[in-house]
């Protein structure tokens, strides 16, 4: 299993290296939108509620991109086919691709979360990182478990590029939702609150929570 | 024990029947060469066999384990060369088959062996989408064989190759490789050559199955009229 979660892995980054079609895409759409929320809102700064909301709804839409593109090459040069004449552990790629969405949010939140704080954010970046670091990773986790499921369900489908973020918004939701909830105390002028560890609990448990339905179902989206 | 049993074989797609009461029986190192117009189902009976669709009815063996419950045991023991090469346009030759044989458990050696094999090693280094169509087959052919299967299933294996091509991939995917092999050709001639059993199939359903040696190229010929 590690072995081909590896050579999977592999294959995914060396693809988006010479694409260059997903991470460039999340931060382009990402530091695009904080710039028309800068201007929108005609403010220089905020904070708490509306930062907080801010900040996940763009991460979130821009998570999405990647999700679309997520198993497009595999579906369009037949690497479904060939993975599945392996004699490997199907549940292989789920856990590749999860990975590989992950990454890809890791590397475009490293430039769009200084940008938001550059271009948005009242309160200094720095006294909310360590907490923030920890709501991103829920995020980030949740959102992958949940971005390879819908992925896989509708790379096969002619409308993939409407259903895909139909059925994702939906089953994310939940991710903004205790996302910004824990975030916002962190993102507040004056003393940072603390972390909320309430929402970080609905986080990690909706996240475990897709993350076993994601396994449960994977083998079934990948039969004819 | 038969390499392939098929017995009343059915696989449709949605209301289309793509194959149905396919039956046919093939020894270990013989050819089967399936013909047939577009349409007829070749591609569908491959796949079938390759693990790739689900029977609808009837019941498939490869190397006596049954599809689609003990597909795991075939997986690894087959090679598919289809329409489609199963590669990555982006990434070079090798980095292709460096991919597969790492799904496949294989050793680094044999994808430069098999580079060497279908004469790629100089472009090896250049990613797919600025290769030809002949050499991208050459690549799939290596990417086919690559984990030494036991059972090959070619779709017109040689569509894009010049004859010298043709040539270099022959001891990989001929005749001489000693492999079962079931190939889905249009050409009547060159096909029987190779072919120890004929399949025509018209429509999804079998049209004719004999002993190649019964039978004429004219009579392959009938099948597309």
């Amino acid at each position: 299993m590690r072995r081909t979660v590896g050579a999977l892995l592999r294959k995914e980054l060396l693809v988006e290296l010479r694409t260059l079609e997903s991470v460039p895409g999340m931060t382009l759409f990402a530091l695009t939108t904080f710039v028309v929320f800068h201007f929108a809102l005609n403010r220089n700064s905020i904070d708490g509620d509306l930062a907080a909301g801010i900040l996940w709804v763009t991460l979130l839409f821009a998570a999405i991109l990647g999700v679309n593109r997520l198993f497009v090459a595999d579906a369009d040069q037949g690497g479904f086919d060939g993975f599945l004449l392996a004699p490997v552990d199907r549940s292989a790629m789920l856990v590749a691709k999860a990975l590989t969405l992950l990454a890809y949010l890791i590397a475009f939140e490293l430039v769009a979360v200084p940008a938001f704080a550059l271009l948005l954010l009242g309160p200094p970046l720095g006294q909310a990182l360590p907490g923030l670091l920890a709501v991103l990773l829920l995020g980030d986790l949740g959102v992958a478990a949940i971005g390879t499921l819908v992925a896989a369900l509708t790379v096969r489908t002619r409308a993939r590029d409407l259903l895909g973020p139909l059925l994702a918004l939906p089953l994310l939701v939940p991710i903004v939702l205790g996302a910004a909830r824990a975030s916002s105390p962190l993102l507040s002028l004056g003393r940072p609150g603390a972390l909320p560890a309430r929402w970080l609990v609905t986080l990690g448990l909706y996240d475990l929570l897709f993350g076993l339905i994601a396994y449960a179902l994977f083998d079934f989206l990948l039969e004819d | 024990m038969a390499a392939v049993q098929v017995e009343r074989l059915a696989r449709r797609y949605g209301e289309r029947e793509a194959l149905s009461d396919v039956s046919l029986s093939l020894e270990p190192g013989r050819t089967l060469v399936v013909f047939g117009p577009n349409g007829a189902g070749k591609s569908t009976l491959l796949r079938v066999l390759a693990t790739l669709l689900r029977p609808h009815e009837g019941s498939v063996r490869v190397f006596g384990r049954s599809l689609p419950r003990e597909a795991w045991a075939v997986r690894g023991r087959v090679g598919l060369l289809g329409h489609e090469p199963l590669l990555y346009r982006e990434l070079t030759a090798r980095e292709n088959l460096r991919f597969h044989a790492r799904l496949h458990n294989v050793g680094e050696a044999r994808v430069e062996e098999l580079l060497e094999a279908v004469a790629m090693t100089e472009r090896a280094a250049e990613p797919l989408r600025t290769l030809s169509r002949g050499m991208v087959q050459r690549v799939a052919v290596a990417r086919a064989v690559l984990h030494g299967p036991e059972l090959l299933l070619l779709d017109e294996p040689r569509a894009n190759l010049d004859p010298a091509a043709v040539e270099l991939v022959e001891p990989l995917i001929g005749a001489s490789s000693g492999l079962t092999r079931v190939i889905a050709s249009h050409d009547p001639a060159g096909g029987l050559a190779e072919a120890d059993l004929v399949l025509g199939l018209r429509a999804g359903r079998p049209a004719l199955l004999s002993p190649a040696t019964e039978i004429g190229a004219a009579e392959i010929a009938g099948l597309y009229r």
